[in-house]
C-alpha cells in the first residue's frame, strides 16, 4: 500500500511535463486523448455515410464525396482508433503496473512510438487536404486500382506505414517488459489475463506489421517509381498484393481483439467477485489464437482466384480459430456462475462485448464455409459482421475497460447511473444498425455502394436511424466521462474489489508506481472475503 | 572477457539497465527487419518460379565483378564491426574507435559501389518504368524492378546504418559506450550483421542466378 504522501504522477506541471515524458503512465494518457478524438473523428465520418443512404439518390453528397468517405472512416478508425487500441492505451498504463514493475523496458522507445503514431495520422490525414482529393480506395488500398488513382494514396499510405512502425516498436517493448520486468514471484502462470493477452498482441504485432511495412512501401514504389511488382500492365500480379496485405490484416484484427479479450477477463471476475474459470484456458487460447490466427488471411480471397485446394485448406484453418475464441466466451460465462454479479458500468459493457462478440464470432464461421462466403462476399454482411468484431468487440471492451480504469488513472469518477443510462442507446443502436445490416447483407445489398434499390430501402432508414440512437449514446458517455474529470472526489485505492497489482496502489498512481517492489506469492485472481474497500 | 551484471543500477544516476533486456528488444527488431525483406523475397521466389528463364536471361545483365566485390567489402566490414567491439570490451577505445570508423567506410564503399552499378543500369536505360525495359518481356521487368526495390532497399539500410555508426562513434568519444556498458555499440553490430546477410541472399538471387 501506498502512502497518501507521495505525489501522483500529475504532479508535474506544464506542457513540455507532457511532451517530453517517459512515464508509461502519461504515454497512456497521451494514446487515450488522442485515440478517442480520432474515434469521435471517424464516428462523424460514419454518421454522414448513414445519413447519405436515408434517402435513395442523393441526399448530402456527391458519390466521390462518399468513396472518400468510406476509406476514411476505414483509415481513420482502423488505423487511428484499433489498432493502437486498447494496448496502446491501457496496456501502456496497466501492463507495469501489472507485473509490478516502475515502467516498460523502453520507455524513450515508448515515447517515440506515441510521435511515430502521431506523425503516421499527421500524414494520413493530411492526403485530405493536399494534392489531388483524398484517397477513395477503400481502407484495403486494393491494387490495381490504388496504383491508378489520381487521389492521394501515396500520402494516405505513408502514413499508415507509419503507424505500422509504432505499432512494431509498442509490440517490442512489451515484450520484452514482460520478460525482464515481472515482479519476483510472478512466473508466468500467476500474470493476470491482461498482460497475457498483451503479450500474445505484442508477439503478432512484431511479426506480422512489418509485411504490411514492405507491402504499402511496394504500393509507394508502385505508384512513384512504376516497379511492377503488384502492376499487371508491367507484369506483376495484384493477387499477390491481397496476399501481402491480408498476411498483416487478417492477424492485425487479433492485434485489435485480444487486448480486448485480455481488459474484458480483469473486469468479469472483479464484479463477479470470484476467480476467473479456467485460468490456463485462457492464456493457451490467447496464444492460440495468436498462432492460429497467423494462418487464415486467404479467406479474404475466397473469390479472388486460388487453387480449390488452398482454399478448403483455409477454410478449415478459419473454423480452427474458432475454437480458442469460444473457450474464452465458454469461461467467461462459467466465471459468473455462483459468483455474486454486481451490474455496475464496466460489468455492463463487458457483458455487451460477450453477448456481441459471440454474434461476430458465429457469423464469422458463415463466412469461412466456402459456399456461404461466395454468397456474402462484398455484401453489407461482410461490413455487419466486421463492426460486429470491431466496434461490438474492440469498442464495448475499450468502454468497459474505460469505466473499469478510469476512477485508476485519473482519481475521479464518473456518475455512474448516467454511465447506464449512455449504455443502453449505445447498445440498442449498435444492434439496430448493425444487425441490419446483416440482413440487408444476405438479402444482396453490396457494400460500398453509394446508392440502394428501392427494397433495401426500409433496412437503410431503420439502419440509419440506430446510427442516430447510438451516436447520442456515445455522447452521453463520453459527456459523462469528461464532466466527471472536474468533480472532486476522493477515489480509494480498491474502488471496485479488484484483486490485482493496480488495486494495491494509490488512484492515481505515484510516478515510481510502487513505492517498495512488490513480491507474488499468490496464482492471480486470488479473491479473500472481505477484500473491498468501502467507495 | 567478463560479461557485466544482467542488470545493474548505476549508482549515480538510479538509471535501469538491463543488458539481456536490451538485447532481447534488438533481436526482436532484427526478426521484424527480416520479415520486411521476406515479404520481397516472396515475391521473387513467385516470380522468378513463374518466369524462371526471363530471370536467368536478365541476371546475366549484371555485373557479378561488381557484386562479389561487395559482399567482400561488407563482409570485412562485419568483422571490423566484431574487432570494434571486442577492443571497447578491452578497454582499448582508440582501437575501437578506429575498427568503427573503418566499418563506417566500407560501408560508405558498399554504397559508392553501388551508385556506380546503378548509374551504369539507368544509363543504358534499365530502370523501372523506362521504354526500353517496357519493350523486354515480363519477366525480365520484374527481375529489373525486384533487383532496384530490394537493393534499394537494402542501400537504405546500409546508409541507416553508417548514420548509425557515426553516432555510436561519438559516444565512444565520449566515453558513453565504455567496457562495461557497450550495449548500444553491441546492438549496432547486429543490425549491421543483419544488413550483411540480407545481402549474402541478395547476392545469388540476383548476380550468380544466370
Amino acid at each position: 500500500m501506498s502512502t497518501a504522501s507521495e505525489p501522483s504522477f500529475y504532479q508535474r506541471q506544464g506542457i513540455a511535463s507532457w511532451l517530453l515524458t517517459t512515464d508509461h503512465k502519461r504515454i497512456a494518457i497521451l494514446y487515450l486523448v488522442s485515440m478517442m478524438t480520432f474515434f469521435l473523428v471517424g464516428m462523424t465520418l460514419g454518421a454522414f455515410m448513414r445519413l447519405e443512404h436515408l434517402t435513395m439518390g442523393p441526399t448530402i453528397m456527391k458519390p466521390t464525396t462518399y468513396n472518400a468517405l468510406f476509406t476514411l472512416h476505414g483509415v481513420v478508425m482502423i488505423f487511428l482508433f484499433v489498432i493502437p487500441g486498447l494496448a496502446a492505451s491501457f496496456g501502456n498504463f496497466f501492463l507495469p503496473i501489472m507485473i509490478g514493475a516502475k515502467d516498460v523496458a523502453f520507455p524513450r522507445l515508448n515515447l517515440l512510438s506515441w510521435y511515430l503514431f502521431m506523425g503516421g495520422a499527421a500524414i494520413a490525414l493530411s492526403s485530405l487536404f493536399t494534392g489531388s482529393g483524398p484517397p477513395d480506395t477503400g481502407w484495403s488500398f486494393y491494387v490495381p486500382y490504388s496504383v491508378k488513382t489520381g487521389t492521394n494514396v501515396t500520402v494516405a499510405v505513408l502514413g499508415a506505414f507509419t503507424i505500422g512502425f509504432s505499432s512494431i516498436l509498442t509490440g517490442l517493448n512489451f515484450i520484452t517488459t514482460i520478460h525482464r520486468l515481472r515482479a519476483k514471484g510472478m512466473n508466468w502462470l500467476r500474470m493476470p489475463l491482461f498482460p497475457w493477452a498483451l503479450y500474445a498482441t505484442a508477439w503478432v504485432q512484431v511479426l506480422a506489421t512489418p509485411i504490411l511495412g514492405i507491402t504499402l512501401l511496394l504500393v509507394v514504389l508502385e505508384r512513384v517509381f512504376h516497379l511492377g511488382i503488384f502492376d499487371p500492365a508491367i507484369g506483376g500480379d495484384p493477387i499477390l498484393y491481397q496476399h501481402l496485405f491480408w498476411t498483416y490484416s487478417h492477424p492485425a484484427v487479433y492485434i485489435m481483439i485480444l487486448p480486448a479479450m485480455g481488459a474484458i477477463s480483469e473486469i468479469i471476475p472483479t464484479f463477479a467477485h470470484r476467480t476467473i474459470f479456467g485460468y490456463k484456458a485462457i492464456v493457451l487460447s490467447s496464444m492460440g489464437i495468436a498462432a492460429l490466427g497467423s494462418l487464415v488471411w486467404a479467406h479474404h480471397m475466397f473469390t479472388s482466384g486460388m487453387s480449390e485446394f488452398s482454399i478448403i485448406i483455409f477454410s478449415l484453418l478459419t473454423f480452427l480459430v474458432a475454437i480458442p475464441s469460444a473457450i474464452k466466451v465458454f469461461n467467461w460465462v462459467a466465471t459468473l456462475y455462483k459468483g455474486s454479479v454486481e451490474l455496475r458500468p464496466p460489468m455492463l459493457f463487458a457483458l455487451g462485448f460477450v453477448f456481441l462478440f459471440s454474434i461476430c464470432g458465429l457469423t464469422g464461421l458463415f463466412q469461412g464455409a466456402l459456399a456461404v462466403n461466395v454468397h456474402v462476399h462484398d455484401t453489407y454482411f461482410i461490413v455487419g459482421h466486421f463492426h460486429y468484431v470491431m466496434f461490438g468487440g474492440t469498442g464495448f471492451a475499450f468502454f468497459a475497460a474505460l469505466h473499469y480504469w478510469y476512477p485508476k488513472m485519473f482519481g475521479r469518477m464518473y456518475n455512474e447511473r448516467a454511465a447506464i443510462v449512455a449504455f443502453v442507446p449505445i447498445f440498442v443502436g449498435f444492434n439496430m444498425l448493425y444487425f441490419t445490416f446483416l440482413v440487408m447483407g444476405l438479402q444482396g445489398m453490396p457494400r460500398r455502394y453509394y446508392d440502394h434499390l428501392p427494397r433495401f430501402h426500409s433496412g437503410h432508414i431503420h439502419a440509419t436511424i440506430g446510427s442516430w440512437i447510438l451516436v447520442a449514446g456515445i455522447l452521453i458517455m463520453v459527456g459523462n466521462l469528461l464532466l466527471g474529470l472536474f468533480r472532486r472526489t476522493t477515489i480509494p485505492a480498491n474502488c471496485w474489489g479488484g484483486v490485482t497489482l493496480e488495486w494495491t496502489i494509490a488512484s492515481p498512481p505515484p510516478t515510481e508506481n510502487f513505492a517498495v517492489a512488490p513480491v507474488i506469492t499468490e496464482p492471480a485472481y486470488t479473491f479473500n472475503p472481505v477484500a473491498k474497500e468501502s467507495a | 572477457m567478463s560479461m557485466p551484471a544482467e542488470t545493474q543500477v548505476a549508482e549515480h544516476t538510479g538509471e535501469h539497465r538491463d543488458y539481456v533486456g536490451a538485447k532481447l528488444g534488438m533481436w526482436i527488431f532484427v526478426f521484424t527487419e527480416l520479415i520486411l525483406f521476406g515479404g520481397l523475397f516472396v515475391a521473387y521466389g513467385m516470380y522468378r518460379s513463374m518466369h524462371a528463364h526471363e530471370f536467368h536471361k536478365a541476371s546475366g545483365e549484371l555485373n557479378i565483378t561488381l557484386g562479389v566485390i561487395n559482399t567482400l567489402v561488407l563482409l570485412t566490414s562485419s568483422l571490423t564491426m566484431v574487432l570494434s567491439i571486442v577492443a571497447i570490451r578491452l578497454q582499448r577505445k582508440r582501437q575501437s574507435m578506429i575498427f568503427l570508423a573503418s566499418t563506417m567506410l566500407l560501408g560508405a564503399v558498399f554504397l559508392v559501389n553501388k551508385v556506380f552499378e546503378w548509374t551504369a543500369k539507368i544509363h543504358h536505360g534499365i530502370y523501372p518504368g523506362s521504354e526500353h525495359l517496357m519493350a523486354r518481356p515480363p519477366g525480365e521487368r520484374l527481375f529489373f524492378g525486384l533487383y532496384f526495390g530490394m537493393t534499394g532497399l537494402h542501400g537504405l539500410h546500409v546508409t541507416v546504418g553508417v548514420v548509425v555508426m557515426s553516432v555510436m562513434l561519438a559516444l565512444v568519444a565520449r566515453d558513453k559506450i565504455r567496457h562495461d556498458d557497450y550495449i548500444k555499440l553491441e546492438n549496432t553490430g547486429l543490425y549491421w550483421h543483419l544488413v550483411d546477410i540480407i545481402w549474402i541472399f541478395l547476392l545469388p538471387l540476383f548476380y550468380l542466378a544466370a
